[in-house]
């Protein structure tokens, strides 16, 4: 299969995974007890209303014709009005997806910079003491729930050492939040740990696997000494793959976004979100679950091309 | 010249088969040391309340936030209720709501992606999109939507688990029964005019079972996290029922107060199992040298 006919192909799939997606929030919004018009009057809406509201609204049209209203609206930026703050889900939606760039962003950042040295240390010293330290600590973090590690973090750099406050930063804008830096430590380290504990596997693994190249044998016995074949070779053809699953990771990234910021109170999507559970307001909620997906689907092609990019294999195999 | 004809002796394997599954497994520590773990985990879950007997249903504010002591060795919560008791029964809940939605998954997702693969074609594409569909709906914030609405019990709470985790389990099944679909034993049992159901039931699941074990032991650590995830944020069980990621939901309140009782008993607890669990999984993937996960 040719670069192009991949991308085209990859691309279509990822329409139809949205779409999917479409269809199944807008079987979830029918579903609600009382519908989608509780959406727009609010949770105190009379039967008589809603029912009048539905007649008004076409809601009383056969469901194919909803979903194609639905998915117009959709199109125009209308997901809907919250019942609890009665504004456009995709205003307080834009207003909260930017502090949550920056959060997943900055833990995504330094995970990647804790974990790939990491990793690339593990594997020089495979099944030295060091590599058992560090892999049983990354299983251990790995296999922890990341409100735990925030609450340990917590209990260790905010109340028993006092360097870093337990509070997010407050504030609307993005650069509201950048004002107070001190704040942001305790939530990014959260979300970094658990990065680390991820992607420091990978680049061990990744390392390993390429170490064993014959392309390594190659330049050793053309004179390269270990640490130039590592730093020209192995590191290089280690490290794509490793970057790769960053796409994968955004599921996870939104995931841990959504625990970090219930816990330090981070004014964000996920607090947005967790809030919206509390006080069951569905259209936000369902809003929020759109958002993220489209973001989901957006990381996994992203993923999918820079490895068919590096690994002609990839676009060959896909079925 | 005759050759004699030594019958096969059935308790002598041939030697390229390789050590015995059970060898093979113990021969991997870890997945040893997880499945000890494990064993204990739910030693102390259900026989452990013989031991030390608590009352986990009164609340008793006379007794609340107590620092562990004698008769309180792990102390006691904001209502009162013994802590080591509490783990225990919490721990219940997690271990068993764990268990059944990893298996209910799995099943789900072993008939979807034998269908899907078997099927083959646009019914496979329509299905195998459903379930890309699905991955990209992250499992935690589609859960905390379905539980939001319908504010589940603990049956309820396995069903919905279930119904968001089987997707991984069925792409694993599919590549599973594309490899096996085109085998000529199948073939055979087409041309002799075999049913589909048949075929699926009798061939191509018993032949991909150690997928099927090795993912359902993965899926039962991830639903264990899960579990631990929507009760933290307090959308899992209600109150007297508790797991022991409800056991953490006040645990910002604990850390400010110091009770460290509170939150690092249920939270190493996830740890140790879902450490243990994925440990096993890792040795049965040894055992039956399966890709994937």
């Amino acid at each position: 299969m040719t670069t192009s006919a991949y991308l085209i192909r990859r691309l279509a799939q990822a329409v139809a995974v949205i779409l999917i997606v479409t269809v199944v929030v807008f079987c979830l919004l029918h579903a609600l007890p009382g519908g989608p018009a509780r959406g727009i009057l609010g949770a105190q809406a009379t039967a008589q209303q809603i029912e009048a509201f539905n007649r008004e609204q076409g809601l009383d049209q056969p469901l194919p014709v909803q979903y194609w209203r639905y998915l117009t609206r959709m199109f125009q930026g209308d997901l809907g009005t919250s019942y609890v703050f009665t504004s456009p889900v995709s205003q307080l939606i834009a207003e909260r997806l930017p502090k949550t760039l920056l959060l997943t962003v900055l833990q995504a950042v330094i995970g990647i910079l804790v974990a790939i040295p990491m990793g690339m240390w593990q594997a020089m010293r495979r099944n030295r003491p060091v590599d058992y330290v560090l892999t049983g600590a990354s299983l251990f973090a790995y296999a922890a729930p990341v409100f735990f590690l925030g609450l340990v973090l917590i209990v260790v750099f905010n109340q028993t050492l006092v360097w870093f406050p337990s509070q997010a930063p407050r504030g609307t804008t993005v650069a509201q939040i950048l004002q107070d830096p001190a704040g942001l430590v305790l939530p990014v380290m959260t979300g970094a740990v658990a990065m680390v504990a991820v992607f420091s596997r990978y680049m061990r693994s990744s390392m390993l696997e390429n170490l064993t190249e014959d392309y390594v044998r190659t330049a050793r016995a053309g004179g390269a000494s270990r640490r130039q074949t590592v730093v020209r070779h192995v590191f290089r053809n280690s490290l794509t793959p490793v970057v790769a699953m960053l796409g994968y990771y955004v599921p996870v990234l939104f995931g841990g976004a959504l625990v970090v910021e219930q816990l330090f109170n981070y004014p964000g999507m996920g607090l947005l979100f967790w809030n919206a559970a509390q006080s069951s307001d569905y259209p936000l909620l369902l809003g929020c679950v759109l958002v993220i997906s489209v973001a989901t689907v957006i990381g996994s092609l992203g993923a999918d091309l820079l490895q068919a990019a590096i690994d002609p294999r990839v676009k060959a195999g896909r079925s | 010249m005759t050759v004699p004809v030594v019958p096969a002796d059935p308790a002598v394997r041939p030697s390229s088969r390789g050590p015995s599954p059970v060898r093979l497994f113990l021969r991997n520590r870890l997945a040893v040391v997880g499945l000890v773990v494990v064993a204990l985990a739910v030693l102390f879950c259900f026989l452990g309340p013989l031991l030390h007997p608590t009352d986990q249903l009164q609340t008793a504010l006379d007794r609340a936030n107590l620092p562990p002591s004698a008769g309180y060795p792990l102390g006691t919560d904001a209502v009162g209720h013994d802590q080591l008791g509490r783990l225990m029964y919490g721990g219940r809940t997690s271990l068993l709501v764990g268990l059944a939605a990893g298996v209910l998954a799995t099943v789900v997702g072993m008939l979807w992606g034998s269908v899907a693969g078997y099927a083959g074609g646009w019914v496979d594409a329509v299905m195998m999109r459903v379930v890309d569909a699905g991955i990209a709906i992250p499992a935690l914030f589609i859960l905390l939507v379905v539980s939001a609405i319908w504010k589940p019990d603990t049956t309820g709470l396995v069903l919905i688990l279930g119904l968001v985790s089987w997707l991984v389990p069925a792409r694993l099944v599919r590549a599973e029964t594309l490899s096996l679909k085109n085998r000529d034993y199948l073939l055979t049992l087409r041309a002799i005019g075999g049913g589909h159901t048949r075929a699926i039931t009798r061939h191509i699941l018993p032949n991909s079972i150690s997928t099927i074990v090795v993912a359902a032991t993965f899926q039962i650590a991830d639903a264990i996290l899960l579990v631990a995830y929507v009760s933290y944020l307090g959308l899992g069980l209600q109150p007297p029922a508790t797991d022991w990621g409800a056991m953490l939901s006040a645990g910002l309140t604990a850390a400010y107060s110091g009770r460290w009782w509170l939150i690092l008993p249920p939270g190493f607890a996830v740890i140790l199992v879902v450490f243990a669990i994925n440990a096993i999984g890792d040795g049965l993937r040894d055992v039956f040298d399966v890709k994937g996960h």
